[in-house]
């Protein structure tokens, strides 16, 4: 009853490149936002308290857990998501050496595991082991030990971003 | 964190897996990519959190606050508007109120006279709006009259409050090999050792959750995340009274699970079922981790005990053995963790008497379940403490003791098991202490040791086995069913319940079925795991995934291949346009191209329930890990610096796969040894979020370095044995040997924070109380 007394306002931002307009309440989390009114469910809920880092986004580059932030800060910024790495249906860097190298096992954590890589080679193309372990220290994975999430920012580090390689038709059950 | 300089250079000293090749397969042994692992890295992938059906509902559970009582009223709160709710209790159920597994008559899906732990599960909501249930299910009131309540083993074995049966005894074993009351006389050593460990939470980063969906003709079907659909299957036939073809159960990409969904998804697939039955209409349950941490299954805390002959030369004359699991507040999966829990705690040691004597206590927590391990890990901290006392007693190296006493082909486990496979444990031995440079490393801490210095560094060691699939007569029972079939393309598709949640069932049995039929793994998709299209292949568990079902699916291969033969379309050796071209006119001419293989136990296996003897496990996968730990005497931190993980574990069939399997094996293995604490408050988990239930990060984990030995193993496809659980079960006790080693004090709990570290050093710099854990008689 509360949260359907609250005013919806409309948040109007970039997501993955696109303008988006979105007529939701400013307190809703940027996390439903983007999977609830926009479809984008790349996006994962694992904790909804800020520690486990699967929700992460870029916002303005800068990476957040977007169970963290509401609706209302989103106003006028840009968002990259899970969705938003690879173009024109071939995988990004760090999207082909996840998958290559293991660095995604039950896949929960990876999408939010992604963005927290791309944003440390963003600000540190060439980061030593030190600065991905602490570049990923954010995120949460049960799977992997992180081993492979290490190599494969490691690798994608080292590689030039046009050794990209195309997507395969159907990835989810092929 | 001890310093990050340290990091970076133990980390670019890591090198790669060691691989031996012993086939000339072609597919088998190479990194095939993840075959669900597009989806998985774009954000296409669909769990249960990210499907909606239309008109669908949302659930939730209102929950027990107290931990055992009758329950005498439930009332609903005034300001909330009911008729828009649906609202469920026991009386709604149509079938029987009760999760049968192992136990007939064990939990029921809602309280309906009395509640045995917390959060056991009372009565269920439903409303469109997710929002409107939180308000709504603290507005439920319930009236109880506690009754008296048990929380620890300890408790439970003092049998003054009965809380299950006669003697709060779930289950209880006997394992009895030779003589180990006549030994006592002849040792020269007699160790004692008592060992506890903690609960542990899976904390698979996908919660809980299932969409259930009714409807008069079809009956229920269920959508979820979840290890083993035919377990599921099972329950709510009987829940729901319905018939076999009534019930459906698909399996939705699953973000994680290590053994924590593998019952209760029976439990919440029951709770959404009985919700979409009244509604009308589809209802998700999904729980938010506060839920999910509170109410659902963990690792079952432990005790062992230890009381073991040794000779003048470090020799086993005789284990006596104790071993005690706090079960929960119902039985669930704890028989059979017990069993594993059992036949494990002699640890990969020869000895020609040993006594195992086991329970499983119940007390009034949520039911303890299967992790990753089932048992396992606890008897092997256990018994790998152990042999570091007895090379103390003994004066022997930690190595030597081990080397001493190993199992070998030819000898006989605890339950008179004759190995037959080669086993090369004194070799393993060797590599592992090569690999780790643990000699020059351990003689090299003990002088810096010496010194005034703040760190003080330490390796340590464990050795350990993991059977390979279900015990005993386990599989019998499972009677295991895999099909296959072809279309007309030549395309094969793999038909198993056997489920991926991230450890690469998916991968493995593509890589399987491609290798038997010649073609490429693109050629292979597994079905998605329904149980209107798919046999039961068993449940996802139990380290038997890739051995048991492999082994199977490699058959229906083969016999996919036969079909063909039979009809003159295909000759012995084929190449895949051979293949595909048979499809095409086996299918044009005959219709249909199917093949199945179902479980036929080896024929030199004999198991004996009554007796606890025999062939425990078709195979064993073995290993020697060593940690290499620093600890803070400052801040009482223990840091895993290095660890070296060595298997044998029959043929790799994927070296990217198996080597991630070790080392998320090894990371939650640390997590339990360091970690990883379950804080209970009468019988609840007070820390029931991440934010304080610490799991390693990147930061936090070791460097770890993965080796394999492959000696090709019968039972399996292409020699391949089951490794997912292995993993997880030495490092606790290689870490805590490692921090003996280093600071010369026996921890004997885990898991070990730093506040634990400081009690027993300062206790330890008062003089006489260094070793006061280790008893030596």
């Amino acid at each position: 009853m509360s949260a359907a007394k609250i005013q919806s306002t409309e948040i109007r931002f970039k997501v993955n490149g696109v303008e988006r307009s979105v007529f939701v309440p400013p307190m809703k989390r940027l996390l439903d936002v983007l999977r609830e009114d926009l479809g984008l469910t790349g996006t994962k809920e694992g904790c909804g308290e800020g520690e486990c880092g699967s929700c992460s986004v870029l916002l303005d580059g800068v990476l957040v857990n977007s169970c963290l932030v509401p609706a209302l800060q989103a106003n006028g910024c840009e968002v990259l998501t899970v969705e938003g790495l690879a173009t024109n249906g071939a995988l990004a860097n760090i999207q082909r050496t996840f998958l290559e190298l293991g660095g995604a096992q039950c896949g929960i954590c990876t999408p939010g595991m992604m963005l927290a890589a791309e944003s440390l080679l963003r600000k540190n193309p060439q980061p030593d082991l030190d600065e991905i372990r602490e570049g990923l220290a954010g995120n949460l994975c049960r799977c992997t030990g992180y081993m492979r999430i290490i190599d494969a920012v490691r690798h994608s580090a080292q590689t030039p971003i046009a050794a990209a390689i195309p997507a395969p038709e159907d990835g989810v059950r092929a | 964190m001890l310093t990050q300089s340290s990091k970076a250079v133990r980390a670019r000293k890591r090198g790669s897996p060691i691989m031996r090749d012993t086939t000339q397969a072609r597919i088998i042994g190479t990194p095939v990519l993840r075959k669900e692992g597009f989806g998985k890295v774009t954000g296409s992938a669909r769990y249960i959190d990210d499907i909606a059906l239309p008109r669908m509902w949302h659930g939730a559970t209102v929950r027990s606050r107290i931990a055992r009582g009758a329950i005498k009223a439930i009332h609903f709160g005034a300001d909330i508007a009911w008729d828009e709710f649906v609202i469920v209790t026991a009386k709604d159920i149509p079938g029987a109120n009760c999760i049968p597994l192992i136990v007939d008559n064990d939990q029921p899906v809602l309280a309906e006279t009395q509640v045995n732990h917390p959060e056991e599960a009372i009565v269920l909501l439903a409303h469109p709006d997710k929002a409107r249930l939180h308000e709504a299910v603290a507005a439920v009131e319930i009236d109880y009259e506690p009754l008296p309540a048990v929380f620890t083993i300890e408790e439970s074995e003092r049998q003054q409050t009965i809380v299950w049966g006669e003697d709060n005894v779930i289950k209880r074993f006997l394992v009895e090999k030779g003589d180990v009351d006549s030994a006592w006389e002849r040792a020269a050593h007699i160790v004692t050792g008592e060992y506890h460990t903690g609960a542990q939470e899976q904390l698979y980063i996908e919660n809980n959750g299932v969409i259930a969906d009714w409807s008069e003709a079809d009956g229920l079907t269920i959508r979820g995340s979840l290890q083993c659909p035919y377990y599921v299957h099972k329950a709510l036939l009987r829940v729901f009274a319905l018939p076999a073809e009534k019930v459906r159960v698909i399996q939705t990409e699953t973000g994680g699970a290590f053994g924590g969904k593998e019952d209760y998804p029976s439990m919440i697939a029951a709770h959404a079922g009985l919700l979409a039955k009244k509604a009308g209409r589809p209802v998700k349950i999904l729980y938010d981790r506060e839920e999910d941490l509170a109410a659902t299954t963990k690792r079952h805390p432990s005790r062992t005990r230890f009381r073991t002959a040794v000779d003048r030369d470090g020799r086993l004359l005789a284990m006596d053995i104790q071993v005690d699991l706090d079960g929960g507040a119902y039985a669930t999966v704890s028989p059979t963790v017990l069993s594993r829990a059992t036949i494990h705690a002699s640890g990969p040691y020869f000895c020609e008497n040993i006594r195992i004597r086991s329970h499983v206590w119940a007390t009034n927590l949520p039911p303890h379940g299967a992790f990753r391990g089932f048992g396992t890990p606890q008897t092997i901290f256990g018994i790998e403490r152990q042999m570091d006392q007895i090379a103390k007693a003994a004066g022997l190296a930690p190595e030597e003791v081990r080397r001493r006493n190993f199992l070998a082909q030819g000898k006989t486990t605890a339950t008179g098991q004759l190995l037959r496979d080669p086993i090369d444990l004194p070799g393993m031995l060797d590599r592992a202490l090569k690999v780790s440079d643990y000699g020059a490393k351990r003689a090299r801490f003990a002088r810096e040791n010496a010194r005034p210095s703040a760190i003080k560094r330490g390796m340590g060691i464990a050795s350990f086995m993991h059977g390979a699939g279900f015990t005993g007569s386990g599989e019998r029972f499972l009677n295991s069913l895999v099909g296959m079939e072809a279309d007309a393309s030549g395309h094969v598709t793999v038909l198993v319940s056997s489920v991926e949640f991230g450890q690469g069932t998916n991968t493995i049995l593509s890589q399987i079925a491609a290798e038997a039929l010649g073609l490429s793994c693109d050629d292979v998709s597994i079905a998605q795991p329904d149980t209107r299209r798919v046999p039961n292949s068993g449940p996802t568990v139990a380290s038997r995934t890739t051995m048991i079902v492999g082994r199977l699916v490699h058959d229906a291969a083969h016999s996919l291949a036969v079909i063909l033969r039979e009809k003159n379309l295909l000759g012995e050796k084929f190449s895949a346009q051979e293949f595909r071209a048979a499809c095409a006119t086996y299918i044009a001419r005959f219709g249909a191209l199917r093949s199945e293989a179902r479980y036929q136990a080896p024929k030199d296996i004999f198991w004996d329930d009554a007796a606890y003897k025999g062939e425990a496990y078709p195979a064993f996968a073995w290993a020697v890990y060593v940690a290499e730990v620093a600890v803070d005497t400052r801040t009482y931190t223990a840091d895993v610096v290095n660890f070296y993980a060595l298997q044998e574990v029959g043929r790799v069939i994927n070296p990217v796969l198996a080597a991630g399997q070790i080392e998320g094996g090894v990371a939650q293995g640390v997590g339990y040894a360091l970690y990883e604490k379950v804080v209970w408050k009468d019988g609840r988990m007070s820390n029931n979020q991440m934010t304080n239930y610490i799991m390693p990060t990147a930061v936090d984990v070791p460097n770890i370095e993965v080796y394999f030995e492959e000696i090709p193993c019968e039972h399996g496809p292409y020699g391949a044995k089951g490794l997912g659980e292995l993993p997880h079960d030495g490092p606790a006790p290689a870490i805590l040997n490692a921090i003996q080693d280093a600071t010369g004090i026996s921890f004997t709990s885990i898991p070990l924070l730093p506040e634990d570290i400081y009690l027993r050093m300062a206790e330890a710099q008062e003089p006489g109380t260094m070793e006061s854990a280790e008893r030596s008689e």
